[in-house]
């Protein structure tokens, strides 16, 4: 057992990550040494993970307004409008280093913790994606993590009933000691029944709900803001545990509670638990917290202090309780099997007051610890982009079919099944795109249980190799993909959910990414409209001093007014003409063909035109929602050839195609990765009507071909069998994870 | 026709079952209680998908010993019909009311995607609106569907025309014996089955396959 009174060294300081000068402050906040949990409570609030000290400058820089957000950053999740008194509820979060560290529990709690984020608003959670990036498929651990990380993703969120609509799956040695996981959730609130982490009144009742707290996590939010070395093993106690039956009966019983009135403030125990939520819901709220930790219900005996207000057991939360409620709130929890304990209460005096078996063990001012938390200006260098990279100095491949082939069956180019499978894709019954397109999209239901006509969609995405080669232009990228996968099933992008995932902030390189990403970010967020209302930052993301590439994953959001007005991306109708919109390749650098045929990584990143990416996604999606075309495909990794052969493998046909008359070379014009570029299809009736349409809207528009028949064929340059397309497409994952050769 | 759909702790497609069956019927079903000790007086109890207690002990285990499972056992002797889907399926065959386990899946993964399903007994209440060996599909998401019984248990179920739904054309994701997802009781009133078809009832949700299951169910109480 921990005692509180442990001596406070410089040692027990640095093992809680707090710097000298950090510590010095506390000295300075409080006019005494602090006791060992006191010490603890610091910690748990001053690291990177639950402060943003290194990042809050640069973060208060994203555009976070917009005639539809109701609620940005700063709460559990951001809160959007949607019509109709609607909203849509969402974050997306990081649980990379205990995902490495323990992948099954690390992957399920991450989801956990997510889905509490928006069902502490009011949300019920209707749809889940999630970011993942594996070191290289050879890397001894690799393997390992994947199947632990996907069965502990699909563990916790097939058990709590949400389905998994889309997601990311990428692999690169730049993850080999540091893999990501990141996790988003959204969920559907009426705009009059949001619920807030603020607190409210004095002398209410602070009331604990849910699960037990034992000992695990403690320390979890200080361990995910340190860089890993060879004692990692080590550090696998302070992973939590998840338990996604008892998340559910808690999601029930909250949704009850809310509909009873009976709560006045709630805010969900995530990282460092008790200590977070309780100092959180005091600062919001310019009031006292106290908190007697005899009456918390434990599942472990003889816990400490220390250990109780640092503990990140799973499924918990905290609210502050209108009095006269208490009998029927209490029902409502003993009824789901729930814990239900009062445990403190708010008071007018500003401090956060711990007792633990008579003693005050903690006394501190709640404000300093909440909002007041170290922030740092931290030294960083503006990243010198790549050179470009011209086409001609790229190897042409031999041949061109091949080429085409080894990047659909790559291990970053092929099909995801084997991962999304393990997802329950449709529970709640409302799921009408499912991974594997460019966005997921959701039947949206009333509060009743109703269908409406409204959908929505999800994608996420990024490109770490573009944000490396140039952070700027990495970070705009990232946001004007995920926009126009959005764009590309026909939904108005709403807003986005950014995760900002870095190595370690105290190198100027490093911090200089971070900076030069995030103004990319708020650069393409403003010209697109999509605000950014929620988010997560995970830095020290290293192991033996190696980074991993520079990963901002946006999540974002958009609304189908009509779901019946929307496309996928498989090929639809024989004779349907195949065009670009966007014009022709030209960009080779940091592609997937040089990557994955060539054997290379080097130039510069494609660049984003972000008045080009609006007009165009702006184009396409009216064409989609006037019923003109029968698919589309937003052109991404791999180009024009890898984006005609998924949509022929995806709709099982093939189709006639003939590069437009240009000069440039033909690997750039099949594979290169210029922005703001889409395929569409449509019956050939209508050919000339949308060329001209096209031309008028000043929007280049080139027919390519038409789709038929049973092989993919590029005029003189390539013909290929959708069957051996789709084989080379379906075949890499299940043979990587199976053993056997690829 | 008159329905209820029971709610474990842990359920999760209960409400995919009550939205399914109020489109098809056109009637709202009842919910009801794990801990409830009476049944409304309705033709069709469904005891829907999920993790009732999160399944960690074996699934359905414990939601079989729920008080509201005495009361089903009541109706299903008493002939009305009984349905249980996915996590049902596994609560019915831990009870009794059906025979044999369902285990782990073969290959060891949870797995979600649409398989093809074959009437081979279109004489039941839950599947007389399909034609006799007629191929449709349907989506799986389960973890634990592999049906298991022993020998002496499958040749009963075999001649007695019990297995109801086979998965087809090579589609068995579960490794289940003599590809079998779903059966009767010898009464044959009593249904469970893996597959899920309150997921596809509608054309939002990429086909209707699953209606004919319900439409059966009208069917067999109108003629009843």
């Amino acid at each position: 057992m921990i005692s509180n009174d442990i001596a406070i060294t410089p040692d027990l300081i640095a093992a809680h990550g707090l710097k000298p000068d950090e510590y010095e402050r506390i000295l300075e906040l409080i006019g005494r040494e602090p006791s060992f949990t006191e010490l603890g409570i610091f910690s748990a609030m001053w690291n990177e993970h639950c402060s943003y000290k290194s990042s809050k400058k640069w973060l208060k820089t994203l555009p976070t307004k917009g005639p539809r957000v109701l609620q940005g950053p700063g709460e559990n999740a951001g809160v959007v409008d949607i019509g109709d008194g609607q909203t849509v509820v969402f974050k997306m979060e990081s649980h990379n280093h205990p995902s490495y560290i323990e992948p099954y529990q690390g992957a399920a709690t991450g989801v956990g913790g997510i889905l509490r984020d928006v069902f502490t608003m009011g949300a019920r959670p209707v749809a889940a994606m999630n970011a993942l990036r594996f070191g290289a498929p050879d890397h001894a651990r690799t393997k390992h993590l994947v199947s632990g990380v996907v069965a502990g993703v699909g563990g916790y969120g097939n058990s709590f009933g949400v389905p998994t609509v889309g997601g990311e799956v990428e692999f690169d040695a730049a993850y080999n000691g540091n893999c990501l996981v990141n996790a988003f959730a959204a969920g559907l609130a009426d705009a009059d029944k949001i619920f807030l982490s603020e607190a409210k009144g004095v002398g209410l009742p602070v009331v604990y709900l849910g699960a037990k707290t034992g000992r695990d996590g403690v320390g979890g939010a200080t361990m995910a803001s340190a860089e890993f070395d060879e004692t990692i093993e080590e550090k696998r106690p302070t992973v939590q545990v998840g338990d996604p039956f008892t998340e559910k009966c808690l999601l029930e019983a909250c949704l009850e509670l809310m509909a009873s009135g009976a709560v006045i403030a709630i805010q969900d125990m995530g990282a460092a638990g008790l200590t977070c939520s309780a100092v959180e819901m005091g600062a919001k709220g310019d009031l006292g917290i106290d908190l007697d930790l005899d009456l918390v219900p434990v599942r472990e005996e003889r816990m400490t202090a220390y250990e109780m207000m640092l503990s990140e057991s799973q499924e918990r939360m905290l609210m502050v309780l209108a009095p006269e409620k208490k009998t029927e709130a209490e029902a409502i929890f003993r009824k789901w099997g729930l814990d239900f304990a009062v445990v403190g209460k708010t008071t007018d005096t500003l401090r956060f007051i711990v007792k633990h078996q008579g003693e005050v063990v903690a006394d501190l001012p709640i404000k300093e610890l909440g909002d007041e938390a170290p922030e740092y200006d931290r030294p960083w260098n503006e990243p010198v982009p790549e050179p470009m990279l011209a086409a001609a100095d790229v190897a042409e491949p031999a041949d061109y079919a091949a080429a085409l082939t080894a990047l659909v069956g790559s291990a970053n180019g092929s099909s995801r099944r084997w991962v999304y499978e393990q997802y329950d894709t449709l529970v709640q019954g409302n799921s009408l795109a499912t991974p594997g397109g460019d966005a997921g999209v959701i039947r949206v239901m009333d509060a009743q249980g109703n269908p409406t006509t409204k959908g929505l969609a999800f994608a996420v995405d990024v490109s770490p190799h573009y944000c490396k080669a140039d952070p700027v232009q990495g970070g705009r990228q990232a946001v004007a993909e995920c926009w126009r996968n959005l764009s590309a099933v026909g939904a108005e992008p709403l807003a986005a959910t950014d995760n900002l995932n870095f190595g370690n902030p105290e190198k100027p390189e490093i911090m200089g990414q971070l900076v030069a990403c995030i103004r990319g970010i708020g650069e393409a967020c403003v010209a697109l409209e999509m605000p950014i209302v929620s988010g997560n930052v995970s830095l020290y993301n290293e192991t033996f001093g190696e980074a991993i590439l520079p990963t901002p994953a946006i999540g974002g959001v958009g609304l189908l007014p009509d779901v019946e007005k929307r496309v996928g991306a498989a090929f639809v109708n024989d004779g349907d003409v195949v065009a670009v919109i966007g014009g022709e390749g030209t960009h080779l650098g940091q592609s997937a063909y040089l990557r994955d045929v060539v054997g290379k990584v080097e130039g510069a990143a494609p660049p984003v035109d972000l008045a080009l990416e609006k007009k165009n996604g702006d184009f396409v999606r009216g064409l989609i929602r006037s019923g003109a075309v029968n698919a589309c495909h937003d052109l991404s990794s791999g180009g024009l050839a890898v984006a005609l052969a998924e949509m022929a493998i995806s709709g099982g046909k093939g189709a006639a195609i003939e590069l437009t008359k240009g000069d440039g070379a033909t690997h750039a014009r099949l594979f290169g990765e210029d922005q703001a570029r889409y395929l569409v299809t449509f019956p050939a009736a209508d050919a000339d009507a949308l060329g001209g349409k096209a031309s008028e809207a000043g929007i280049r528009f080139a027919r390519l071909g038409a789709v038929g028949g049973d092989d993919l064929t590029v005029k003189d340059i390539l013909s290929i069998s959708v069957a051996n397309l789709r084989k080379a497409h379906e075949n890499w994952f299940p043979r990587y994870m199976d053993d056997r050769d690829a | 026709m008159k329905s209820a759909v029971v709610v474990f702790p842990g359920s999760n497609r209960d409400r995919d079952m009550l939205h399914a069956l109020e489109l098809v019927t056109g009637e709202k079903p009842a919910t009801v209680w794990h801990q409830d000790t009476e049944l409304p007086d309705v033709d069709l109890v469904v005891l829907p998908g999920g993790f009732s207690y999160g399944d960690y002990l074996r699934c359905g285990a414990i939601a079989g010993r729920s008080p509201v499972m005495s009361e089903v056992a009541k109706m299903a002797e008493r002939g009305r019909l009984v349905l249980g889907v996915c996590n049902g399926f596994q609560i019915l065959t831990e009870t009794g009311l059906l025979p044999g386990a369902l285990m782990r899946n073969a290959d060891l993964k949870f797995v979600c995607r649409e398989v093809k399903l074959q009437t081979v007994n279109t004489q039941t209440p839950f599947s007389g609106a399909f034609e006799n060996g007629q191929v449709w599909r349907c989506p799986v998401a389960h973890h634990d569907g592999n049906y298991f019984a022993d020998a002496d248990t499958l040749a009963q179920l075999e001649d007695g025309g019990r297995v109801v739904f086979r998965y087809a054309e090579g589609t068995n994701p579960n490794g289940s014996i003599n590809d079998i997802a779903g059966i009767v009781n010898a009464a044959g009133n009593v249904l469970g089955m893996m597959p899920h078809p309150e997921n596809l009832v509608e054309p939002i949700q990429g086909g209707t396959d699953g209606r004919r299951f319900f439409e059966s169910l009208i069917q067999a109480l109108e003629t009843a």
